[in-house]
């Protein structure tokens, strides 16, 4: 980003410190990106390595959605296909969305809070490194011999067993993201319990800076169970150890639950920060407080402790005990009372407010809508007779693409959209922007909203290729996928020509709106180093 | 409501080709089986409520959005919380989640209980096909895709998948059995997991190596009911369909009777994939 020119924009500090050379702008050339320190410059690593990590794994869905334009098998073979799959979702989740919300955290928590930079600099600077390495193991499966892994995201043994080479090194690209992650999570619980400004009680923090807060906490509690059931499959298939299977005494079935309990705090750790964001922006085009500041906090909290306690409902189908179907329904069921005060607090925000539709607001709207509709499926797939029905077809794939992809992407985009001022100190083209919000919309809806009229009528979720009836349904569908996808090159195209030039936007971005928080203090784009000396926080 | 909605994207897509009878198909069938009408009705009921809950939410959200614009003027109020409102809004939702709770847990103790069954068969899911067992009748065949199927679903075959009956639905030998009689299947693998499932009996369940799971089904109507795999279990995952054909109590005794006798299908009750065909 053009950060480098800005040392202008420094407020003149006196120079404290005896060392020759100037402290307060960023280094010359490839130091600057390789031995970074400095929260934003990290923070804009963290987005632009999610930006190109979301179109890899985007293409990956392309060739998902061609194969699957029409019945009979036109493109790749069913092993490719499933590769496709696997490695879609595990680049989408560990490459695009968890680090775009890494980087959003450091670029915005300190901005937030009023603290100069993250506590750990050296070890976010590590953090972020380790990914380049991690996924170039990822992808380096494609190359080897016997491809990519096939087994699906969730790698549940016997079948993920059954691979060559790339078997290892999925593993360790696994072990080094839960590093990463970890490394992220330990940063901003560090930051955020020491580094507040004077004044900033808990209750007084911007709720994104709650949401990251809490899902830190998730990531710490669960990234090792990940790392830890990894280690197992990798045990059992070098080493002779037999956890997962019923010849040698254990159990496949164990491996889903291991996997699981990670699993689904793993699905809140990709929502809760869109909370977050949309709680920040929600109120700011409404020009009126969030409505329930405490509530939504609690309610935050519940969904993340409620999210230790669900995880079989993701294998309802492996046989399991009834008062064990009936705990994990009613669970699951009791998580729609958080995430509805949520929605119910949202629309209470907007009600007597006055709106205006810039493009953050209608990110955050369709979020709102579309989330929604992920959470009337999910209600759904709550209920275990009709789950039976659910379980493993489109409709489960229709449910989670809901709420990640207006979920949780709408919100990495409303924020992009909020804070892209900020950052760079252009404002991007509204126009452009709208439009990309409204191709977004239109596309993703003619994309994912037939997948359920598919898994009702049976169609299996993870198959090349499938009966006739099918065929109009995934038709559309992959015309939605196709316009998606290329609608989402605008996206990249309107950031990229932002960070190059642009009108100016003024520090308080959105004027208009009167913006409150911490953030809209600092100049546009903000000096390399922010809040040297402390704000105070009334 | 589905009515209308049926109707307009019916309306909307009517220039586009129409290929087979279930095609533009929006909702879950009903099936043959006591479970699956009362799964139906159960997920009818949820989708009602879900409904009612959007109308009441995505109205208040629409209202809110097209009353208090900015560009039309609207000052924004000044309140930030109520906690009387927030206290509705969460009994409310505990309350409907108990109503749906009840006749939910009531399914699902019927559908767990297995017992009397007037006959098991034992199925096993192997890479890429089934294993069917009738455990006290000394019957076992495996079921494959048919051939027809298998030939036109190979990558660039030139067949068109639409000249092919019952594409990737269709095997070489189903799992018979007889109308109007509790069908325990107990089920397992042979190498990964697989998961058998026919929607029109409303039951889908994993098959996994070295455990044995069951359920049961009671199919009320004669006639060829069709499924696939649910478990991701490798390359062919989509191409092990489940295929069952009910048949009347006479045709069943028949068919057994063939089977015991030696017919082509019967390989006297070997369970190891190598006696396969």
């Amino acid at each position: 980003m053009s950060i480098a020119n800005h040392q202008a924009a420094v407020p003149a500090h006196a120079h404290h410190d005896d060392h020759a050379h100037d402290h307060h702008g960023p280094d010359k050339g490839w130091r600057r990106w390789v031995l970074a320190t400095n929260h934003k410059d990290i923070g804009t690593m963290y987005l632009l390595f999610s930006l190109l990590m979301f179109f890899v794994g985007g293409t990956m869905a392309m060739v998902i959605r061609a194969e699957l334009f029409k019945p009979g098998l036109q493109l790749v073979d069913p092993m490719f296909f499933n590769s496709m799959t696997t490695m879609h979702a595990l680049i989408m989740i560990f490459g695009a969305v968890m680090p775009a919300f890494v980087g959003l955290a450091n670029w915005m928590i300190p901005l937030q809070i009023g603290a100069p930079d993250m506590a750990l600099p050296r070890m976010n600077n590590f953090s972020f490194w380790i990914l380049p390495f991690a996924f170039s193991l990822l992808l380096g499966t494609l190359l080897v011999p016997g491809g990519a892994p096939a087994g699906g995201w969730t790698m549940y043994p016997p079948l993920s067993l059954q691979v060559g080479p790339s078997f290892p090194m999925l593993i360790f690209a696994v072990h080094l993201m839960g590093a990463s992650s970890i490394m992220g999570a330990i940063n901003v619980i560090v930051t955020i319990m020491n580094m507040r400004a004077p004044g900033m009680s808990l209750l007084k923090m911007p709720m994104f800076v709650w949401s990251w807060l809490i899902t830190a906490y998730l990531l710490i509690a669960v990234m090792p169970v990940l790392a830890g059931a990894v280690t197992m499959l990798l045990t059992d298939h070098y080493f002779g150890t037999t956890f997962f299977e019923a010849a040698g005494g254990g159990d496949p079935v164990m491996f889903q639950h291991i996997f699981w309990f990670f699993g689904h705090p793993e699905v809140y750790i990709m929502i809760l920060p869109a909370f977050g964001i949309v709680s920040e922006i929600i109120p700011t085009f409404s020009r009126k407080k969030l409505f329930g500041y405490d509530s939504m906090v609690y309610a935050i909290a519940s969904i993340a402790f409620l999210s230790f306690i669900v995880w079989a409902h993701h294998m309802f189908t492996v046989g399991m005990p009834l008062a064990g179907q009936l705990f994990f329904m009613l669970a699951t069921m009791l998580i729609a009372v958080p995430t509805g005060v949520k929605v119910f607090n949202w629309t209470a925000t907007m009600f007597k407010g006055s709106l205006s539709f810039e493009p953050p607001m209608l990110f955050a709207l369709s979020f709102l809508f579309l989330f929604t509709i992920g959470g009337f499926s999910g209600l759904m797939l709550a209920i275990v007779p009709a789950d039976f029905q659910y379980h493993d077809t489109y409709f489960v794939v229709a449910h989670f693409h809901y709420v990640l992809v207006p979920g949780a992407v709408f919100g990495i985009m409303a924020a992009v959209y909020y804070w892209l001022p900020k950052w760079t100190g252009h404002m991007y083209d509204m126009k452009l922007a709208k439009t990309h919000f409204w191709l977004s919309t239109i596309f993703v809806n003619v994309l994912f909203f037939p997948q359920h009229f598919l898994g009702l009528a049976g169609m299996p979720r993870r198959i090349p290729d499938y009966n006739t009836q099918f065929a109009d349904w995934n038709m559309i569908s992959s015309i939605g996928g196709f316009g998606f996808g290329l609608s989402q090159l605008l996206f990249a195209y309107i950031v990229f020509s932002t960070i190059r030039g642009g009108v100016k936007a003024s520090d308080n971005v959105w004027d208009e709106a009167k913006v409150h928080g911490l953030e809209w203090t600092v100049s546009s784009p903000p000096p390399y180093h922010s809040f040297e000396t402390p704000p105070e926080v009334k | 409501m589905v009515k209308i909605v049926n109707c307009a994207l019916a309306g909307l897509l009517a220039s586009l080709p129409v290929h087979s009878f279930a095609a533009w198909e929006l909702n879950m069938p009903v099936g043959v089986t006591e479970l699956s009408r009362r799964i139906h009705a159960l997920h009818m009921l949820i989708f009602w409520i879900c409904v009612v809950i959007a109308i009441a939410v995505f109205g208040a959200m629409i209202y809110s959005i097209v009353k208090f614009r900015r560009s039309q003027g609207a000052v924004p109020a000044s309140f930030d919380h109520s906690t009387r409102a927030e206290i509705i809004w969460t009994i409310i939702p505990i309350v409907i989640l108990v109503a749906m709770a009840v006749p939910a847990a009531a399914t699902l103790v019927r559908i767990e209980d297995t017992r009397n069954s007037d006959l098991t068969v034992k199925v096993t899911g192997y890479q890429w096909r089934w294993h069917y067992e009738y455990l006290d009748q000394k019957v076992a065949f495996f079921s494959t895709l048919a051939r027809e199927s298998n030939a036109a679903r190979q990558l660039r075959s030139g067949v068109d998948p639409k000249t092919v009956t019952n594409y990737l639905l269709d095997v070489d030998h189903p799992l018979v059995v007889p109308v109007g009689k509790k069908v325990r299947v107990l089920l397992t693998a042979g190498d990964v997991i697989h998961a058998w499932w026919v929607p029109a009996f409303g039951m889908k369940k994993d098959a996994i190596p070295g455990f044995v799971n069951e359920l049961w089904f009671r199919a009320d109507q004669t006639g060829i009911y069709r499924g696939q795999c649910a478990e991701l279990c490798g390359r062919d995952h989509g191409f092990m369909p489940v295929v069952v054909d009910v048949r009347s109590q006479e045709d069943y005794d028949s068919w057994l009777k063939e089977q015991q006798a030696g017919a082509p299908t019967a390989q006297a009750a070997g369970t190891a994939p190598a006696t396969a065909e």
